[in-house]
């Protein structure tokens, strides 16, 4: 019941976050100057008449307000808006993209925290010998590497040994395959992004899961245990991990929003037919509606992975649980 | 000032004067083009020459374009021309003042010293990476100064003044910290002009990214104010007739200074390669002007990665620079939570 309340009140905050967010992008793009039409001008090969009728089919030059609830009609159709550059509503475009960010993320994600948490707590076990050292030693030199280094570098990885695809998501004749061979040529593709992905998130994880950790083997019980004879695996991962779960939980649906950020870049050095790409196309053929659709779905995106964490947290503390119920 | 911070400070500041003395420090012009040299591998500084005679002063051989293979460069060893210090060569203006020609290290005519080697346009990549160096710091720099001032300002009247400032400011802020931040930043550049000149490009770019950032400094210095303005030292001044102004700028924004300053830190490392990223995507500085983003999108293309390895070296003194700051900015967090009640 209170799960359920507050399901409903996160989920009516969100539809209010979209609207605000589709309003702003939507105000803030009219400032900007030309639109997809503007390149077609120098084409001598298209009349000034011709723009003239697509921009009045296309309703370029009408008031913003009536634009927007144009706009708006065409989202309670499902279509948010129609792709110039694509020619087809929006929404099956992002649908499509927005499922193979979907499936790099999540993967990456869950890669992330399972190479993580195990490194973290051992780090945090051991904080003066060299597992601790050469760990944080570790995650500093891999947090000092950005990004789009680790995408290229991984990138020449591929170019110069073939064991990797250098960009795509499929090969030709996909759908030739057997099912073995198409789960092979997945993995050739898939591989790189998501090993940059990870190398670019797991060092800030990592450090959470340390200091969470560390902050939590301090603790007068962690000592009791101790002197009770306990032993180790068991005192860090059955007592010291669970009391220290809530700050990286939290941490869990923050990290998605960075991931997301990260995969733009991975998405767009190893061409990776998600949303990053083609944000990057709608930003350069001024693909108004598009971006915008992007915008949001990322939007949704971060927001559906903090809402899910905070689902866990609620299911998992029950501190939490009696506080929203107040 | 405790030696890892102080070492830390002293890192940045190192690189920051390496990069300031771009045109000093570089042997060339980043802008010009050897048509003679392109693609040419870092060149190699010898201590021995062909006749097994130790030199006490480093030196290089001139290289000219191998007429067999091609694409690759011979030494012609008839000739040792030594590395010399403060020597000169193309006309620059120290620090944007003093026109001199006088340049740290180089070597004579025609041999040529290309520490990082050229790139597609016989550009030298060392001179290259410092003074593409200087636009991407500046932007960082300055768009970090940007979200930093202008998100402790809103943060603080929103924490200050509170009721609707407070409810305004921060609903605003929680729908910038709602969105994907890169996909934000891509979002906003898309309201401006495509094609701008490289100058006025910089400081849309710096103002753009930092107003993308304002909202997690307006929200922590929010916090510290809220919890600032009912401290026992700042209710007995209220009460002794302070006004609010002279209570905000006297007690309550200098402790908010520490968490800025941290955030500062933490911010232009974050920003600068947000302008890396734009300019490596087309979205940014644009060629000739030299950027490191630029200096990177060259990576893109397939013949580079396979075959021209010291493309990457413009990498490392970026990679310097960032753990510089996330060195400094960990000492700062640590000195902070010492010193905070």
């Amino acid at each position: 019941m209170i799960a359920l309340r507050f399901l409903v009140r996160r989920a009516f905050h969100a539809i209010l976050l979209l609207f605000a967010v589709s309003l702003l992008t939507f105000l803030f793009l009219q400032l900007a100057p030309g639109d997809f039409l503007s390149e077609m001008k120098l084409n001598p090969q298209i009349s000034p008449e011709t723009i003239a009728a697509l921009r009045q089919q296309y309703g370029l030059d009408d008031p913003l307000p009536v634009r927007y609830a144009r706009w708006l009609q065409s989202v309670a159709r499902g279509e948010f808006g129609h792709s110039f550059a694509y020619n087809r509503p929006v929404a099956p475009l992002l649908w499509e993209r927005g499922r193979n960010t979907l499936m790099l993320t999540v993967a990456a994600m869950g890669l992330t925290w399972l190479v993580a948490v195990p490194l973290g707590v051992w780090s945090a076990a051991r904080p003066k010998r060299w597992p601790g050292r050469t760990i944080s030693a570790g995650t500093v030199a891999l947090h000092s590497l950005p990004d789009l280094l680790i995408a290229l570098l991984l990138l020449m990885l591929a170019v110069r040994t073939r064991w990797f695809a250098t960009g795509g998501m499929l090969s030709l004749g996909f759908e030739e395959m057997t099912l073995g061979e198409r789960v092979k040529d997945l993995l050739y593709h898939f591989t790189l992004p998501v090993v940059a992905l990870v190398l670019g998130n797991l060092p800030v994880v990592v450090r959470h899961v340390h200091a969470a950790m560390a902050e939590t083997l301090e603790a007068p019980f962690i000592r009791v245990l101790r002197a009770h004879g306990v032993p180790e695996w068991r005192v860090l991962l059955r007592h010291a991990l669970p009391v220290s779960a809530n700050p990286l939980l939290s941490l869990f649906g923050v990290s998605f929003g960075v991931l997301l950020s990260q995969s733009l870049i991975v998405e767009v050095v190893m061409t990776w037919p998600g949303l990053g790409p083609l944000l990057l196309e709608a930003v350069f053929s001024r693909d108004v509606y598009v971006l915008i659709g992007v915008v949001l779905a990322s939007t949704l995106l971060l927001v559906l992975g903090t809402l899910i964490a905070d689902c866990i947290l609620l299911w998992t503390d029950p501190r939490i649980r009696r506080e929203s119920a107040a | 000032m405790k030696p890892p911070l102080r070492r830390a400070l002293t890192l940045v500041v190192l690189l920051h004067l390496l990069i300031l003395a771009a045109a000093f420090v570089g042997p060339y012009d980043g802008t010009f083009q050897d048509r003679e040299h392109t693609f040419s591998p870092p060149t190699r500084i010898h201590f021995v020459d062909s006749n097994g005679q130790l030199h006490a002063r480093p030196f290089v051989y001139a290289t000219t374009a191998d007429p067999e293979r091609f694409g690759e460069y011979k030494e012609d060893v008839t000739r040792a021309y030594p590395l010399r210090f403060l020597v000169p060569g193309a006309e620059y203006r120290l620090l944007g003042v003093f026109r001199t020609r006088i340049h740290l290290f180089g070597v004579e005519e025609p041999a040529k010293v290309f520490l990082m080697g050229t790139d597609q346009f016989g550009r030298d990549q060392f001179s290259r990476l410092l003074a593409g160096g200087q636009t991407s710091l500046l932007a960082g720099l300055l768009a970090a100064a940007l979200s930093v001032l202008g998100g402790g300002l809103l943060g603080a009247a929103a924490g200050f003044f509170g009721r609707l400032a407070d409810t305004v400011i921060m609903r605003l802020a929680d729908v910038f910290l709602s969105l994907p931040w890169l996909y934000l930043l891509f979002a906003i550049r898309a309201f401006l002009p495509l094609h701008l000149d490289p100058e006025a490009t910089l400081y849309l770019l710096t103002a753009v990214i930092g107003m993308v950032g304002w909202a997690r400094p307006a929200r922590l210095v929010r916090g510290i104010v809220l919890s600032a303005k009912e401290r026992n030292f700042v209710l007995a001044s209220r009460h002794f007739g302070a006004s609010e102004l002279y209570l905000l700028g006297r007690h309550i924004l200098p402790q908010t200074y520490g968490v800025l300053l941290t955030q500062a830190t933490l911010l232009i490392p974050q920003y600068v390669l947000a302008e890396v990223t734009l300019s490596f995507v087309g979205l940014g500085v644009g060629e000739p002007s030299p950027s490191w983003g630029t200096m990177l999108a060259a990576l893109q293309q397939y013949h580079v990665l396979q075959s021209y390895w010291w493309m990457f070296l413009p990498a490392g003194l970026m990679i310097m620079v960032f753990a510089s700051y996330f060195l400094l900015a960990a000492q700062l967090q640590g000195r902070l939570k010492s010193t905070q009640f």
